[in-house]
């Protein structure tokens, strides 16, 4: 994914409807946790997204800001443990031979051995 | 598409209220950002998205309504790139849990044992490496008490039928475990095998018990031994012993046989034998009786007494 030097006006003007105090207090928040520099936040592609997804589970699905750190840390646990599931793909892809691989898809997958 | 009514589960002449609070709770379940992983939900996610958005607008949903277009006529724009698309790439690192203030990473070895449990500690066993140690083998062994306290060496069957000689040494005590090394399973790769550990129980014995280093002993001797004394022989666990009754020994004396108990080992000095006289009266012949009935004890002497004052 393309990265490009996101500032806080950009995030403002690219999500409809959110306000600058709101973001202002999930940065506080750490909910997001965009780089500091000495010009002001500097944003990733993955803040943007995260700025957004906090934004929809307020105001679409009314996850109060009490709840929000529940909400985010069982969901960031959820990413972790999927991005270790890659890693272990990954390991596996490169280690085992194909007759394991297979084996493998097969017992997890419920099929037949090929 | 399917029907956007049925699709948010919505009445055809549902309020923009109602629509929205449908479209909420189904987005509440379906979101693919809560939801990674799982194609069913992001399929009905994109439904329920274009559901909204056709029937969130008066406009669109009149022409619905009316047929003038159909469901397919409005596709909601393509989605952006969602959370989920950076959250599970490297970049979500960055979001690691509890890694606020400062970015943590990679795998946990612990962790990695709590999760993929058995696989991961079997490979992190040095199997096929190199010479690895056999396993310790276990087994009981129930000796004689005699045997134990003298010591012995016993032959012991094992399960696959060969046999292992065990040395019991003297003053073995119950529950001792004796180890023999080399003598377990056999090592990995020119490993050295793995020491036979073996539980030894003690037998009870008919007449010795075992009180530490000492042995104590109930010792019967006959009315005569008692009261004029004399030689007796007494069973010690080394073979028998003489010694003498003391005269006016009573029932219940005990008398000390020193270093007779069990044997002295390293710094521990041999206990002593501690023999109990019990005084046996048998079958008393008539010469006894007689006796008997014409003595007149110079002092009366009650052996209740003390049951008497304190019942």
């Amino acid at each position: 994914m393309m990265t490009r030097t996101l500032t806080i006006d950009i995030i403002i003007r690219a999500i409809d409807g959110i306000k600058r105090p709101d973001l202002d207090r999930w940065i506080e928040n750490q909910w997001v946790r965009p780089d500091a520099a000495p010009t002001g936040y500097v944003f990733t592609e993955i803040d943007l997204a995260r700025v957004r997804l906090i934004h929809e589970l307020v105001h679409e699905f009314q996850v109060n800001e009490d709840t929000m750190p529940i909400v985010l840390g069982l969901l960031d646990q959820i990413y972790d443990l999927r991005r270790r599931l890659h890693q272990l793909g990954d390991a596996i892809g490169q280690t085992a031979s194909p007759d394991i691989r297979a084996e493998m898809i097969a017992r997890l997958t419920g099929g037949e051995a090929a | 598409m399917p029907n956007p009514y049925e699709t948010l589960g919505v009445a055809r002449d549902a309020s923009a209220d109602d629509i929205r609070r449908a479209y909420r709770k189904l987005a509440k379940i379906h979101h693919p950002d809560l939801n990674p992983g799982n194609a069913a939900a992001e399929a009905k996610f994109k439904d329920i998205a274009a559901a909204h958005a056709l029937l969130s607008d008066p406009e669109q949903r009149g022409r619905f309504d009316r047929g003038e277009i159909d469901a397919e006529g409005h596709e909601a724009a393509p989605r952006r790139p969602g959370y989920r698309e950076y959250a599970e790439t490297a970049t979500g690192q960055r979001y690691s849990a509890g890694s606020a203030g400062g970015e943590t990473g990679g795998w946990d070895p612990e962790d990695l044992e709590s999760i993929f449990g058995s696989m991961f500690t079997e490979a992190n066993r040095p199997r096929n490496q190199g010479p690895a140690r056999g396993a310790d083998a276990r087994y009981s062994l129930t000796t004689s008490f005699l045997d134990a306290v003298n010591g012995a060496t016993t032959r012991l069957t094992l399960p696959d039928g060969s046999t292992l000689d065990v040395k019991i040494p003297p003053a073995t005590d119950d529950g001792h475990i004796l180890r023999l090394r080399g003598k377990g399973n056999p090592g990995r790769n020119g490993g050295p095998a793995g020491d036979a550990l073996i539980a030894i129980t003690v037998a009870p014995h008919q007449y010795f018990t075992r009180d530490g280093q000492d042995i104590r002993l109930d010792l019967p001797i006959t009315l005569q031994e008692a009261v004029l004394g004399g030689p007796i022989e007494v069973p010690t666990p080394g073979g028998a012993v003489r010694m003498r009754v003391p005269p006016h020994s009573d029932n219940g004396t005990i008398l000390r046989l020193r270093g007779r108990g069990v044997p002295g080992r390293g710094t521990t000095p041999a206990g002593d034998l501690y023999a109990t006289l019990r005084v046996t009266i048998g079958t008393p012949d008539e010469a006894l009786e007689t006796f008997l009935r014409s003595w007149k004890p110079a002092t009366a002497a009650n052996p209740r007494q003390a049951m008497e004052t304190n019942p």
